[in-house]
């Protein structure tokens, strides 16, 4: 087992062997209804091995947890499954990675789409220099989604409204979208992420930019979003992890260290080092 | 006194008085052992004496450079011999002048000049009383002020805070004297200026249309009106200006675009150079270019074409010029180009838009303020640019938006009207400082709206 995890001893000394899944990680890394399926993905950002060796699924209608120490490789694995990562130079990803069993990286696979089709909120709100409409109008408007300006208005607004944002700004969506407050901001980039109608919303750390009141609106809006996406959430807040997902995978040093059912996770881990981390003692 | 050596004594001095208080500080503080008593660093003590001996000094020199001569002139005018007691202004000027070159010793023994001898010795005399009193006071300054500062030096003299003071205000110093610099520069030309405008009207300069600054020597010499309406000069500027921009902003934001979004780190590396190569090459080469290379292509590709092209066509000048801005625009667009957040490509890109999608729709217009700013930056560059126009561009002033035609510029005619054996107070020189005023206040505005715009943009990313 050691062997296969090679490159840093003393981390590869602490995961156990098999309680499941894929060897290298503990628990169920099978979802009912995969829309995501991820076997042995590694990613090298040059000499770094940024991700080593991860096997998961993320199923239809599922909110998934990513949780770990800083730097142990979640943003690296939710930016492999919209090729975001491809923007970054010397970045090398290998493995098998699937959208609905098409793979990610395939010659063929147009990337353009499947960003459509796995949307994505980053850690800061990062609206455009534009109108709130606008804003949310972008992804309609590139992707020719909207064949006339009242289909386009049903679409922004059904965003925002989705987005819990519209009761906010209905009667100033013509001012720009930076002049809003951080967790609106953050509210208008997931309703420009909805907008495309995407199947998969990727988050990274969505909140950790927000205060505690702005945080809890967007994990309700994560609740309700569930019912028609699957969410992959990166936090670093056990709490909001607990609170907004079914599933819990904990990362370490770019392994998949264990995955489970968010209770099982915080209640009784399997392995010591999600134990660690999710007792405070470590991280 | 040589002044070489009254500087390297004044030197000396200064070294001494860093080496003695560092030392004397060292011995106040009860040796090595007790250095920590103190409140400054050794050698902190050192520059505050240092700085004791030479500021004074330093002063004295720079304030006696700038009034001795004055003064011992002044003293040299009483003595002059007989003939040349009772004249004035410019003539006297001549006089002195001559007393001057004799007693440097490079006397060509005009008839003046011999009379002149013995004022000339005198004036000899009076230097070297003047060199002699000044090394005296200097190098008692200096010995003053280090003596002064090496008394003071105690464990609790706060040396450090006093060469921070210093320091600081020979910083400010050196930025006033480029703002007086600057101020200077535009009062001799306003004062010029000015005198022009009690010759030529305002308006007749700025709003007239005929141009022809030739004042008659002979009453029956046709062409020679001497008209002063800048008007041409302003649109053949603008013309040659206008076709600069038009090759120097698409192909500078390209440039820019490409390197910013598309090209690999190695190509970068390869072409910010070359760029920067283009931007040094001295405008006089890129004026040859115009007048040798580019007019008569231009010309031939006309006839071709069927159409007159004039050989110093606004059109061959304005397409070099453009070529010359162009690194100008595209470091400029580069740098707000790469000041556009990341984030914000990623948001583009993440909602499944291509790289060209997203620098039209998201990078572009939240750089456009900044794009802005760098191309008002290249106009006023372009109106100001002097070589490839005088070397290229047409001398008569013509009124024309048609780039195939010879235009000439403010810039030209300033040259034209200042080059050669010129009489400073007549109208035609005088014009040069009004259109130079004009240039500079168009210039200045531009640069002004210019680093407001970018200014505003960078604040919107901070
Ligand atoms: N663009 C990059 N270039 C090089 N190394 C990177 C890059 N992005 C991330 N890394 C490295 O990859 C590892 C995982 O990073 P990341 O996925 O951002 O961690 P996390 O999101 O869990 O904090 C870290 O060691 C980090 O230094
Ligand atoms: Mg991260």
């Amino acid at each position: 087992m050691a062997s296969r995890i090679s490159t840093t001893m003393d981390a590869a000394a602490f995961v156990a062997p098999a309680g499941g899944g894929e060897p290298g990680t503990v628990g169920d890394i099978h979802a009912s209804d995969p829309v995501i399926t991820v076997r042995g993905g590694n990613v090298h950002y040059g000499e770094t091995h940024a991700l080593k060796n991860v096997s998961l699924d993320i199923g239809r209608n599922e909110v998934v947890a990513l949780i770990g120490p800083s730097g142990c490789g979640k943003s690296t694995f939710i930016r492999c499954l919209n090729r975001m990562n491809d923007t970054i130079e010397g970045a090398r990803v290998t493995g098998e990675f699937r959208l609905d069993g098409q793979d990610i990286y395939a010659p063929e696979m147009d990337v353009v789409m499947l960003r459509t089709r796995v949307g994505m909120v980053f850690q800061k709100p990062n609206p455009f220099a534009k109108s709130i409409y606008e804003n949310v109008a972008y992804g309609p408007r590139i992707h020719g989604l909207a064949r006339s300006r009242s289909e386009l208005d049903d679409i922004v607004y059904g965003s925002l409204r989705r987005a819990g944002l519209l009761d906010e700004v209905k009667d100033r969506l013509d001012r720009p979208g930076t002049g809003l407050s951080g967790g609106q901001q953050q509210r208008l980039c997931i309703a420009r992420a909805i907008a495309v109608n995407p199947e998969v919303i990727l988050m990274d750390e969505p909140c950790s930019a927000l205060d505690p009141i702005a945080t809890a609106r967007i994990e309700d809006l994560i609740d309700e979003l569930s019912q028609n996406y699957a969410i992959a959430i990166v936090t670093h807040s056990m709490q909001q992890a607990a609170r907004v997902s079914r599933r819990v995978a904990y990362f370490h040093l770019g392994m998949l260290v264990e995955v489970g059912a968010t209770d099982k996770i915080f209640t009784n881990p399997s392995h010591r080092l999600t134990e660690d981390y999710v007792t405070g003692r470590f991280g | 006194m040589q002044f070489s050596t009254l500087l390297l004594i004044l030197c000396g001095l200064v070294v001494a008085s860093f080496v003695l208080a560092r030392r004397r500080a060292i011995a106040t503080a009860g040796g090595y052992k007790g250095i920590r008593s103190l409140h400054s660093l050794p050698a902190y003590y050192g520059y505050f004496a240092a700085m004791w001996a030479a500021g004074p000094a330093l002063l004295l020199l720079l304030l006696w450079s700038a009034a001795s001569d004055p003064i011992i002139m002044g003293r040299v005018v009483e003595v002059l011999p007989e003939p040349y007691r009772s004249i004035q202004g410019p003539e006297l000027d001549l006089v002195l002048n001559d007393v001057r070159v004799l007693a440097a010793g490079r006397g060509s023994g005009t008839e003046q000049q011999q009379a002149l001898q013995g004022t000339a010795a005198h004036y000899q005399s009076l230097q070297a009383a003047s060199r002699s009193l000044l090394a005296t006071l200097a190098i008692f300054l200096a010995l003053a002020g280090g003596l002064y500062a090496y008394r003071r030096i105690n464990p609790r003299l706060q040396a450090r805070n006093h060469v921070e003071r210093v320091i600081r205000a020979v910083l400010v110093g050196a930025s006033t004297i480029a703002v007086f610099t600057t101020l200077g520069i535009l009062l001799s030309v306003v004062f010029e200026a000015a005198r022009f405008f009690s010759r030529v009207p305002f308006h007749e300069f700025l709003f007239g249309m005929e141009w022809s600054p030739q004042t008659a020597i002979r009453a029956d010499q046709v062409g020679s009106s001497g008209a002063f309406g800048a008007v041409p000069l302003f649109t053949g500027t603008l013309l040659i200006s206008g076709v600069a921009m038009l090759v120097a902003v698409p192909i500078g934001l390209m440039i820019a675009i490409y390197l910013c979004e598309y090209a690999a780190p190695r190509v970068r590396a390869l072409v910010k150079p070359v760029l920067e190569i283009l931007a040094g090459i001295p405008t006089v080469v890129y004026g040859y270019f115009a007048a040798i290379t580019m007019a008569p292509l231009l010309r031939e590709l006309g006839q071709a074409l069927g159409l007159q092209v004039a050989s110093e066509s606004a059109l061959g000048v304005g397409l070099v010029m453009g070529v010359m801005i162009i690194p100008f625009v595209s470091s400029l667009s580069d740098d707000v180009i790469n000041a556009v957040p990341q984030s914000l490509r990623d948001g583009s890109l993440a909602l499944g838009a291509t790289a060209s999608e997203t620098i039209k729709r998201v990078v572009l217009p939240a750089a456009l303020p900044g794009i802005v700013g760098g191309v008002l930056l290249a106009i006023s560059r372009a109106i100001g640019e002097t070589m490839i126009v005088v070397m290229a561009a047409g001398l008569s002033a013509r009124m024309t938006a048609n780039p195939l035609e010879a235009v000439t510029t403010v810039t030209v005619q300033i040259v034209t009207l200042l080059v050669g054996d010129q009489e400073f107070d007549s109208s035609k020189t005088l014009a040069a400082f009004a259109l130079g005023l004009v240039l500079f206040l168009v210039t200045l505005l531009l640069n002004v709206v210019a680093l407001v715009v970018v200014r505003r943009y960078r604040e919107q990313y901070e």
